[in-house]
């Protein structure tokens, strides 16, 4: 995955948008500060997700953090094997550990997300 | 005001540590992980900065009298070198908090909790009275390290003037470390064996290095507190605080009522002659999510108890937490954030090291 074609949301997770298709996972960052994730709460397919609201949970050995969406859609699927094997988040958070894949509603707009360069500025500064 | 930082503040730093406050003290929660360092600790070594614990030592004809009235425990009864675990409680027989004692042949210590260092300190000081005793807080010019692990002996014995494998549990030896003064005791908060040394603050970067050097991977609070919940030692803030008892909490090994007086002596017996309502108990919880801290357990639907503290286990891979609950509770279900899910009484410690 080529981080430059993604967006980001200051609650760490990541967007890649296809035509009217967008894949959500968490980043490298939010991997970091959690580690050892030992359990993924995700929606099921066919929920309704609206940007900037919670849609599952993500559970590391130390601490639980809400996932947020990154956009409003419809979820079309969901990472089953991320869901089984929650170390695949930890070792490929870009690749086989996305978490769910939405169809964007009409209206969706990215304006309140950031690109890698915003991001990565914004997490050298944020809790430092 | 600004958090405290310990002599080993730049090395954590410099081992690119996750830095949060703690106690009063900016302190290292983990440096590559809580699971990767917790394992450490279970499978070779791993070394701690508890240097924002505090430590006090007492001189004078009257210390012991001092330590005896202030701490459940019997200090009187202690050998030379010995230390030992007790509570300090209220004239109502909360807990102020929990402490070690060291006896030396020359004169006493104390190490106590970073966030109550203050309060122990004022409490000891009103309860001098006119008793010939010197209190000093050395907590701010020396560094405390623990070495935790099976091989954590094994990998520190040659580092001191004096031998060190020797030393029984819970017995300390003064020694030298770089020719300098130090101390170093069988204790610790993980469940496993290992040391806790003491050294002047100007030592506390080159042992650190040293330690690094053998091998010992440092380890920050994140795994120090799932270790300590597998172990089931008590935190205070967590199980331990000043509105429940030590006789509840478990801790009746550590409360010497036959002794001829200490602070919450009569209101601790009680307690114990009245019947505990509700006691410390050990959850193991079905499924890997965590039931942390606050999480209403429940009986039939009825809450009775509050999760004290909880995390998923590395060791054992599961789910385990703490409660106080009604004595005799065999099942319960826990309120997960929203989730009601099924858990049942074990005893503790969830985790115990062979031997």
């Amino acid at each position: 995955m080529d981080l430059n074609t993604l967006h980001y949301a200051k609650s760490h997770e990541w967007a890649h948008v296809e035509g009217d298709i967008c894949t959500v996972g968490i980043t490298q960052h939010a991997v970091d500060l959690l580690t050892d994730i030992i359990h993924l709460e995700l929606p099921k397919v066919g929920a309704a997700v609206k940007a900037e609201t919670r849609f599952g949970e993500v559970e590391s050995v130390k601490s639980v953090n809400e996932l947020i969406a990154p956009l409003s859609g419809t979820v079309i699927e969901v990472n089953d094997k991320a869901a089984k094997d929650t170390s695949l988040v930890n070792s490929d958070p870009y690749g086989a550990g996305w978490l769910i894949k939405i169809k964007l509603a009409p209206d969706a707009a990215k304006s309140h997300l950031m690109d890698l360069k915003k991001y990565e500025d914004y997490c050298a500064h944020e809790g430092h | 005001m600004a958090n405290l930082r310990t002599p080993l503040y730049d090395w954590h730093i410099s081992q690119k540590a996750r830095m949060v406050p703690f106690g009063g003290w900016d302190m290292p929660v983990q440096y590559k992980g809580v699971m990767d360092e917790h394992k450490a600790v279970r499978n070779s070594a791993g070394m701690f900065d508890v240097s924002h614990m505090a430590r006090f030592s007492f001189g004078g004809p009257d210390a012991l009298a001092l330590i005896d009235e202030i701490f459940t425990n019997s200090a009187a009864g202690m050998k030379d070198f010995q230390v030992r675990y007790g509570l300090v409680c209220n004239e109502s027989g909360g807990m102020l908090d929990d402490i070690l004692v060291y006896r030396w042949p020359y004169g006493w210590a104390m190490v106590v909790n970073a966030s109550n260092r203050i309060k122990i300190l004022d409490w000891l000081n009103a309860k001098k009275g006119d008793r010939n005793v010197t209190i000093q807080d050395q907590t701010l010019a020396t560094c405390m390290v623990a070495v935790q692990g099976p091989k954590a002996v094994e990998l520190c014995k040659e580092m001191f003037a004096d031998p060190i494998e020797d030393l029984k549990y819970y017995y300390a030896r003064p020694t030298k470390y770089l020719g300098q003064n130090c101390v170093v005791s069988r204790t610790g908060y993980t469940g496993e064996d290992g040391i806790e040394i003491m050294v002047g603050a100007a030592q506390a970067n080159t042992l650190a290095d040293a330690l690094l050097a053998k091998g010992v991977v440092p380890c920050g609070l994140g795994c120090r507190d799932t270790l300590r919940l597998e172990a089931a030692m008590p935190l205070y803030g967590h199980e331990l605080n000043e509105t429940t008892d030590p006789l509840s909490a478990g801790l009746s090994w550590a409360v010497k009522l036959e002794k001829p007086s200490f602070i919450g002596k009569e209101a601790l017996a009680q307690k114990k002659a009245a019947g505990l309502p509700a006691v410390r108990m050990g959850l193991e919880i079905e499924g890997k999510r965590a039931a942390r801290e606050g999480c209403p357990v429940l009986i039939a639907g009825k809450q009775v108890g509050v999760i004290t503290s909880g995390s998923f286990s590395p060791t054992l891979e599961k789910s385990i937490a703490m409660a106080m609950l009604p004595a005799g509770t065999t099942s319960c279900e826990v309120d997960i954030r929203g989730t009601i899910t099924p858990a049942k009484v074990v005893p503790l410690p969830f985790y115990k090291r062979a031997k």
